[in-house]
């Protein structure tokens, strides 16, 4: 089982750095990893040359990370708690198979959405604008993979889900793409990896055809616009005072006209 | 715990407004000698919390850094030795982050800060 963890660990820990898109400039960032267990996610973070701090709720695997000298900082705390950090200070933030975690009552009794809101303020909290946070996560079912999304679109975060070989029960990832901020041209997320019918092989990192992108949250809804006939003109206030008029004819309650009847206002809310 | 860790955490207990910096107490450290790298240091330089950095260098008998520091200083070598020492290569082994508010102490054991918050700090 941890052969398994060891062989598979850095490939989901590179797709999760390199769906934080950052920028390619060969400046080392500060990240996150967030339940960084023995350094293994961490270690990929290194190696692309990024310092990084860790959290991990487990001292036995952190002493483990210890041991190993992996470059990145690593802390005992539990993430439900809130990570503790300044405003803005982090330029991303991976994940590897921990966010579910939060949706399980822990031992000190306190309601899951309690720790999933802490986890996620704080989480938008100290990433810069813009910055992106990736958690690959093992959800039990939908309702938990909704509770998760849940959260994170109420602190703040835009984004969506990349599903990875999602016709491989094996080999199947999801990672929740989150970007603090509102929702542009730059939080368009990728196409998940995976061919129809075509087996996964460890080796293959080449783009498949077939793609899967599944559910796009967008955090603003769009904006109202000005009603518009079909010549192109909005619909003035000749028009409404009209139909008012046909309205009464017809009978119907209509509040007398006045000088704020069909003023113009702002094209959108 | 470097101090570039140091200087992002800030106090998480439940009704503490203004848990930053928390105050360094370390009975170890070490040097660990890393490349210095001034892309990195000039970008981190503006989401650096100066007087923190200057009161954790001091706590760990490294009184080489400036009183005040500005982006300008950013262009002078020296400047960035000294900067990259105190930020990237002071690790602190032994001793305790504190709460500038409740006087709580966090413990930091083999380089790593129990940050763990006890159910009434919640």
């Amino acid at each position: 089982m941890v052969f398994f963890i060891i062989i598979l660990g850095p490939r989901i820990s590179e797709r999760a750095l390199e769906l934080l898109n950052l920028p390619n400039d060969g400046v080392p960032k500060l990240l996150l990893d967030i339940g960084c267990g023995s350094g293994l996610s961490g270690e990929t973070l290194s190696e692309n040359g990024h310092h990084w701090i860790g959290y991990d709720i487990s001292q036995s695997m952190l002493d483990i990370a210890v041991e190993r000298e992996v470059e990145g900082d690593v802390l005992l705390g539990d993430m439900g708690q809130g990570l503790g950090l300044r405003p803005g200070v982090v330029d991303g933030a991976i994940s590897i198979s921990a966010v579910q975690w939060l949706c399980y009552a822990d031992k000190s009794s306190h309601e899951p959405r309690m720790r999933l809101k802490a986890f996620f303020g704080s989480l938008y909290r100290c990433l810069a604008r813009g910055a992106r946070a990736v958690l690959q996560l093992y959800a039990e079912n939908m309702n938990q993979s909704e509770m998760i999304m849940t959260y994170a679109m109420r602190a703040g975060f835009s984004g969506g889900v990349v599903v990875d070989w999602p016709h491989s029960s094996k080999a199947r990832k999801e990672y929740l793409v989150l970007t603090c901020g509102p929702a542009s041209l730059q939080t368009a997320l990728p196409k998940g990896k995976g061919e129809d019918g075509e087996m996964c092989s460890d080796e293959d990192d080449s783009d498949d055809d077939e793609n899967q992108t599944v559910g796009v949250y967008e955090r603003n809804r769009p904006r109202k616009k000005l009603k518009v006939n079909k010549k192109g003109k909005s619909k003035g206030k000749q028009w409404v005072l009209k139909k008012k008029e046909q309205m009464r004819r017809k009978g119907n309650d209509v509040p007398p006209d006045s000088k704020y009847t069909a003023r113009k206002r702002k094209a959108y809310f | 715990m470097r101090l570039l860790t140091h200087n992002m955490l800030s106090c998480n207990i439940k009704g503490v407004t203004n848990g930053f910096p928390l105050k360094l107490e370390a009975d170890k450290w070490v040097t660990k000698e890393v490349d210095l790298n001034a892309d990195f240091l000039r970008g981190i330089f503006p989401k650096i919390e100066w007087s923190a950095l200057l009161a954790a260098a001091r706590a760990l008998g490294f009184a080489e850094l400036p009183e005040q520091a500005d982006a300008s200083m950013l262009s002078s070598d020296d400047f960035l030795r000294r900067f990259h020492h105190a930020l990237l290569e002071l690790h602190v082994e032994e001793g305790a982050l504190v709460c500038p508010e409740t006087g709580r102490k966090f413990p930091i054991n083999k380089g790593i800060p129990n940050m763990l918050l006890h159910e009434d700090e919640v």
